[in-house]
Formats: structure tokens, C-alpha cells, sequence
């Protein structure tokens, strides 16, 4: 009713390969989050899946059926611009009921998904106003609303959020989430926030350059990121990596005066060597403040040069470096505010990752639990 | 520099530059001025008198003859009957050529296809041609489509024309409407002709007037298709105009003359006095704000 089955789609503009070889399934009713730097080529296979471009190579097939001969109008898409894309000259409700009109829709069924759609979203109190006398949020409802009333298989959003202020953005992510909960229809969205990636998808792609480079639930990614990219752009703030040796079966971070160093007991089914160097991938709230309840073997304490504190309300981040390595820790408001230029901090390495420092792929490791 | 000092130089300045200004207006007008006056004198006066004295007695007499008695070669008809030449060769011209240009920017630059900017850039060579160039060819294709001579055959010689720059004009206007709006058209399941009649169309009301007054301006005015390609009956007003003044029985009669010149030109004056502000407003207009 709604999935999309993406098979070895390349796409090339003159000699710039802008994707490579992409295989996906996309579950009807799935919210799938299209998420990478820019020039990754998110946008790019949104047009691809619209039916706006043509691929170079692969197919799209939507419920089985090949699509890729087959206009945008007929693969009842709907899609979200990042601009909106309102039609300047008609005014909201003229645009809501476009799609219905050019598909022929009796009109007392128009006036019908108008109104639905516009009560739904809150815009039905400005039905007669042209897309210029709107406020930038308005838009955006009134482009969501021209999508929902055609009832299409699939939603497309490109970066609907991103021209909207920090907290416009917030509100109209969750309107998002809920509708597709109310709705259950096949959502693609494509952003490069990493936080509305989070918290809206049922799973993230994460593309780099033209590859898939990680598919999975937000809990996967956030917690078993495949490397060290994914790991370093899906979390805020972003992860700290630290180098260190492995020596005797720990995992050593070292330290000039040996007052700071981190040592990690390894257990025997670690694929690692002697005398190998490893990228370490802390998380900052696995770095906090010496907490009294906390104990066991993944628990290290450390002392940290404090260079930059930032209240974030909730906590505190507090960004300094331990043995010449930035690291970024985040801390109570209350340790923030009584913060001295040294100090100690805890590390919780049980949710520590571990990366090649050439490649960046994840090595696994495996912790001593005792 | 005192305050005084400064006040005083300000000033002079300014009656300078206002000075200049108003002579070189008087010096532009000048040609204009002496026409409309020399149009309503009589042949004594004009002869006798200074170019730029007022009339003593001004009579339309010149005016009536200029329209619809003077000789422009074997007949006496005046300058009507080849006004409404005129009208019958710019209206048809202008219509086609302005709407095949808005269809023509629409596709060059909404729907490109392969080899589509040469295809361009072979239109615009349409705008820097030196017409001259192209008189024989021209002559000789409109010999063989049956066209010589014809009043249909000067209409499609200036839309030929016409349309390298009224292309120009539009694809550079749609250029400026946001290529999203076509997607979410087609997304919508608009296609070619109903996203140009609904959405680009509404939208282009400053370059129709634009194009518009561009071509009627260019059409009326020509002289050079219109001498080359008119037949006896066919002459727009402009030929007409020059055999009007080359022809004289008996002495030359400059008062028909003048008044003859202003008739041609008064279109064109007057789309510029009424619609000149909108063609600087449709040139400098954005296709689409937000």
C-alpha cells in the first residue's frame, strides 16, 4: 500500500556519480529519515523516488510495480518542498484543492478534503489569503495540507523544517510525528538535522557522498553506530573519540604523568592485538560528574582542564580537554555553576564504541564485565 | 570652508545643474517643438518666418490634408488609409509574436531537452542579425510561399523577427519563477499546457506588458521590412510617410509635412506616455516573492 523497493539506483550528473548503487526497502506506513551532510545525495533520491528525476541506473518500484516510466502525478506521491513551493497566484484554498482538481475530483468531495484538511491543520481561517499575505509557519501548514489532501500512498518531505525558526521547528516536528501516527502512511524525509532525524523516524538512513553508509532504528544508530562517521553526526553534541593502545589486554589511554589515564579491561574475545591504536567513542552524557551511586567495572574517574562551560538548561556541557584531547562532557547545572578550572570527572565506558583509526569502521570489542 | 561658504556653493551648484538640465531638455525638444508649430502655420508664414515663432493665425488645415488628402505618390488619400495598414500589420505581429515568445521562455527555461540552449542561443541570434542581411532571402521565400507583397506577408517576416527577442524577454522572466513550483505542479498531476495556463500565465502580466509594448513600438515604427516587403496597397504608415514627403505638387508643403510626421509617430508617443512607466516596472519586476 505504500513501500517502496529501491534496487541499485545510481544517478550521475555528467561525471559527478551524485548516488552509487543504493538498495532499500521502504515498509508501507514506515517513517523512514533520509539523513547526511550536505551533497550527500538525500535530495537527490527524494527526486529520484518523486519521479522528478530520471536515474541513470536501477529501478523504483512502488508496491512491485516498476515506476520508473511513470510521470510524478500518476505515482500518487505527495511531497513537502522546502520552500513550499505555493502556488503564488491562487489563494489557500485554491492550492489545497489543486492536486483534487487536476485529478478530477467531484467537487463537493473538494470542499470536503479542504475543509478536513484545513481544520486539521489549522489553517481554516485563512482559506481566502494568498500564499505572500502568510507567515512563513502558515506556509509550511498550508504546503502539508496541499500534500494531505490527496490522500497519497507516500509523503515526501524535503527539509520542510529548515527554513522555519528554532521554535517553530520543535512544535512542527511533533505535529509531524502525530500526524503520521494518525495517519500511518508511508513517510520519506529528508534532513540534515540529526536531531529531527532522531526523533521522528522508525528508522534512519544514513547517506555520505552518494552511499548508504548505516540503516537502522534511532535506538541502533544513536548506540551501534557501523562507524566512526555515523558516530560522529547522529548525537548532540557529538561523540568524543580518544585514542589509545591497546596494552596486555587493557585498553589504555595515556597520559604524560599517568595521573589521567583510562584503563579498560578487555575480555579474551576481543578481536584486537597488542600494541594496536584505536579510536575510543565516548558519549558526552557518559561524561559526568563523579556520581556517588555509580560503581563497577565500566566506571573510571579522571582529571579534566575545564576551558569552556555551557548551561544548557537541563544540563550543563562542559567542553575541556583531558590529555591534549578535546572532550566534551555534560554535567549537572549545579557541578557547571561550581566548576574550578580542574577537575575530576567520571567516565562511563559501558556504552563505549570502538573505531579503526584509518578506515573508521567499528571494531568490536568487548569489555570485561568483571 | 565656512558654513556660510558651503551654503552659498551648494546653491550655486544646484542652480548650475538645473540650469544644464533645462537646456538640454529645451535643446531635446526642440526638433519636437518647431514640428508641432510648423504643423499649424501656413505656407506664407512658415516661408517668410523665424522656425521657432509661435503661429499668428494656427489652423488645422495641415492636419486635415496630412490625413486625408495628401498625395503620397499617384494617390491622394492621405496618411488614413495607410494607418489602418498599420494596425492591421502591428496588432496580428504583435499578438503572435508575444505569445509564441511566452510559450517558447516557458519551455527553454522550465523544460529543457537535449541541445535545448543551443537551440537558444540559435534563436537569440535573431536579436543581433542586421535585418539588411536577411532582405533577399527573405524576399525570396516569401516570392515562393505566395506572400509578396502582402499584408500577411509583412505580419510574419516581423513575428519571424519578433520572436528572438519576445523569447528573450520571457525565458528570462520564467527564469526568475522558482523550478519547485513546477514540481509540485507536476506532482500534482499538472502537465505541460495546464501549468503554463494556470500557474505561469497569471504570473505574467509585467512582461506581457512588457513584450508587448517592445514589439508594438519595434513594428510600428519599422520601416526598412516595410518598404522591401509592401506592395502599393500594402504600405504601413511609415512608407507611406516617406512618400508623403517626396512627393510635392508644386512647392513643398512642410506644414502637411510636420503634421504627417506626428501622426506617424502619435502610437508609439502615445504607448509611451501612458504605459512607459509600466514597462520600466514590468522590466525590473520579480516573477515571484516568499
Amino acid at each position: 500500500m505504500g513501500s517502496i523497493s529501491i534496487n541499485r539506483l545510481s544517478k550521475q550528473f555528467g561525471a559527478a556519480k551524485v548516488l552509487n548503487d543504493i538498495e532499500l526497502e521502504i515498509q508501507d506506513g514506515e517513517f523512514l529519515v533520509l539523513v547526511g551532510p550536505s551533497g550527500c545525495g538525500k535530495s537527490t533520491l527524494i527526486n529520484l523516488i518523486a519521479g522528478l528525476l530520471k536515474q541513470s541506473e536501477g529501478a523504483i518500484c512502488i508496491d512491485e510495480t516498476d515506476v520508473s516510466d511513470v510521470s510524478p502525478g500518476d505515482r500518487d506521491i505527495a511531497m513537502v518542498f522546502q520552500s513550499y513551493a505555493l502556488y503564488p497566484t491562487m489563494n489557500v484554498s485554491q492550492n489545497l484543492s489543486f492536486g483534487l482538481e487536476m485529478k478530477k475530483t467531484p467537487k463537493d468531495e473538494i470542499k470536503q478534503k479542504v475543509e478536513d484538511v484545513s481544520s486539521l491543520l489549522k489553517i481554516d481561517h485563512l482559506l481566502d489569503r494568498k500564499p505572500s499575505q502568510l507567515s512563513g509557519g502558515q506556509r509550511q501548514r498550508v504546503a502539508m495540507g496541499r500534500a494531505l489532501a490527496r490522500s497519497p500512498k507516500i509523503f515526501l518531505f524535503d527539509e520542510p523544517l529548515s527554513n522555519l525558526d528554532a521554535k517553530l521547528r520543535v512544535e512542527m516536528r511533533t505535529e509531524i510525528k502525530k500526524l503520521h501516527q494518525r495517519l500511518g502512511t508511508t513517510i520519506v524525509y529528508v534532513t540534515h538535522d540529526q536531531v529531527e532525524a532522531m526523533t521522528l523516524a522508525d528508522r534512519i538512513v544514513i547517506l555520505k557522498e552518494g552511499e548508504i553508509q548505516q540503516i537502522g532504528t534511532p535506538f541502533e544508530i544513536y548506540n551501534n553506530p557501523v562507524s566512526r562517521f555515523v558516530a560522529d553526526f547522529m548525537g548532540s553534541p557529538a561523540m568524543n573519540f580518544v585514542e589509545c593502545v591497546v596494552l596486555n589486554n587493557r585498553l589504555i589511554v595515556e597520559s604524560a604523568d599517568n595521573k589521567n589515564e583510562l584503563s579498560v579491561p578487555l575480555n579474551d574475545e576481543s578481536s584486537l592485538s597488542n600494541m594496536d591504536t584505536v579510536i575510543l567513542g565516548i558519549r558526552p552524557e557518559m561524561v559526568t560528574e563523579p556520581k556517588p551511586g555509580s560503581t563497577g567495572p565500566f566506571i573510571h574517574h579522571f582529571a579534566f582542564d575545564v576551558d569552556v562551560i555551557e548551561p544548557m538548561g537541563a544540563d550543563t556541557l562542559a567542553i575541556g580537554r583531558w590529555n591534549d584531547v578535546e572532550v566534551q562532557a555534560r554535567i549537572s547545572p549545579e557541578a557547571g555553576m561550581n566548576a574550578e578550572k580542574v577537575f575530576e570527572l567520571q567516565v562511563d565506558t559501558s556504552k563505549a564504541v570502538l573505531f579503526d583509526p584509518y578506515t573508521g569502521a567499528r571494531v568490536d570489542f568487548k569489555p570485561a564485565t568483571a | 570652508m565656512d558654513r556660510t561658504q558651503r551654503i552659498v556653493s551648494a546653491r550655486i551648484g544646484r542652480v548650475f545643474i538645473y540650469a544644464l538640465l533645462i537646456f538640454t531638455a529645451l535643446l531635446y525638444l526642440a526638433p519636437l517643438y518647431v514640428m508641432i508649430v510648423t504643423s499649424l502655420k501656413d505656407i506664407e508664414e512658415i516661408r517668410s518666418g523665424n522656425l521657432l515663432l509661435f503661429p499668428l493665425k494656427p489652423s488645422l488645415y495641415a492636419w486635415q490634408k496630412a490625413w486625408s488628402s495628401a498625395c503620397t505618390g499617384s494617390e491622394c488619400d492621405g496618411l488614413a488609409p495607410f494607418f489602418w495598414n498599420s494596425l492591421r500589420i502591428v496588432v496580428p505581429a504583435v499578438a503572435i509574436s508575444t505569445f509564441i515568445g511566452s510559450i517558447n521562455g516557458y519551455v527553454f527555461s522550465k523544460w529543457q531537452f537535449k541541445g535545448s540552449n543551443y537551440l537558444f542561443g540559435a534563436l537569440l541570434l535573431g536579436c543581433f542579425i542586421p535585418f539588411q542581411v536577411i532582405l533577399l532571402p527573405m524576399a525570396k521565400l516569401l516570392a515562393v510561399l505566395g506572400l509578396a507583397n502582402t499584408v500577411t506577408g509583412l505580419v510574419l517576416v516581423h513575428i519571424i523577427y519578433g520572436i528572438a527577442f519576445t523569447t528573450l524577454f520571457f525565458r528570462n522572466y520564467y527564469i526568475g519563477i522558482p523550478t519547485e513550483l513546477v514540481n509540485a505542479a507536476k506532482l500534482d498531476g499538472a502537465g505541460f499546457i495546464k501549468i503554463y495556463k494556470l500557474i505561469f500565465l497569471p504570473l505574467s502580466k509585467p512582461i506581457f506588458v512588457v513584450t508587448i509594448i517592445w514589439q508594438f513600438t519595434q513594428i510600428w515604427n519599422d520601416f526598412l521590412f516595410g518598404v522591401v516587403y509592401s506592395g502599393s496597397g500594402t504600405q504601413p504608415i511609415t512608407v507611406a510617410l516617406n512618400n508623403l514627403v517626396n512627393t510635392s505638387v508644386g512647392g513643398k508643403e512642410y506644414n502637411v509635412d510636420m503634421a504627417a510626421a506626428i501622426i506617424a509617430a502619435l502610437p508609439t508617443l502615445l504607448v509611451y506616455f501612458f504605459a512607459g512607466k509600466y514597462f520600466i516596472k514590468g522590466l525590473t519586476a520579480g516573477a515571484v516573492k516568499g
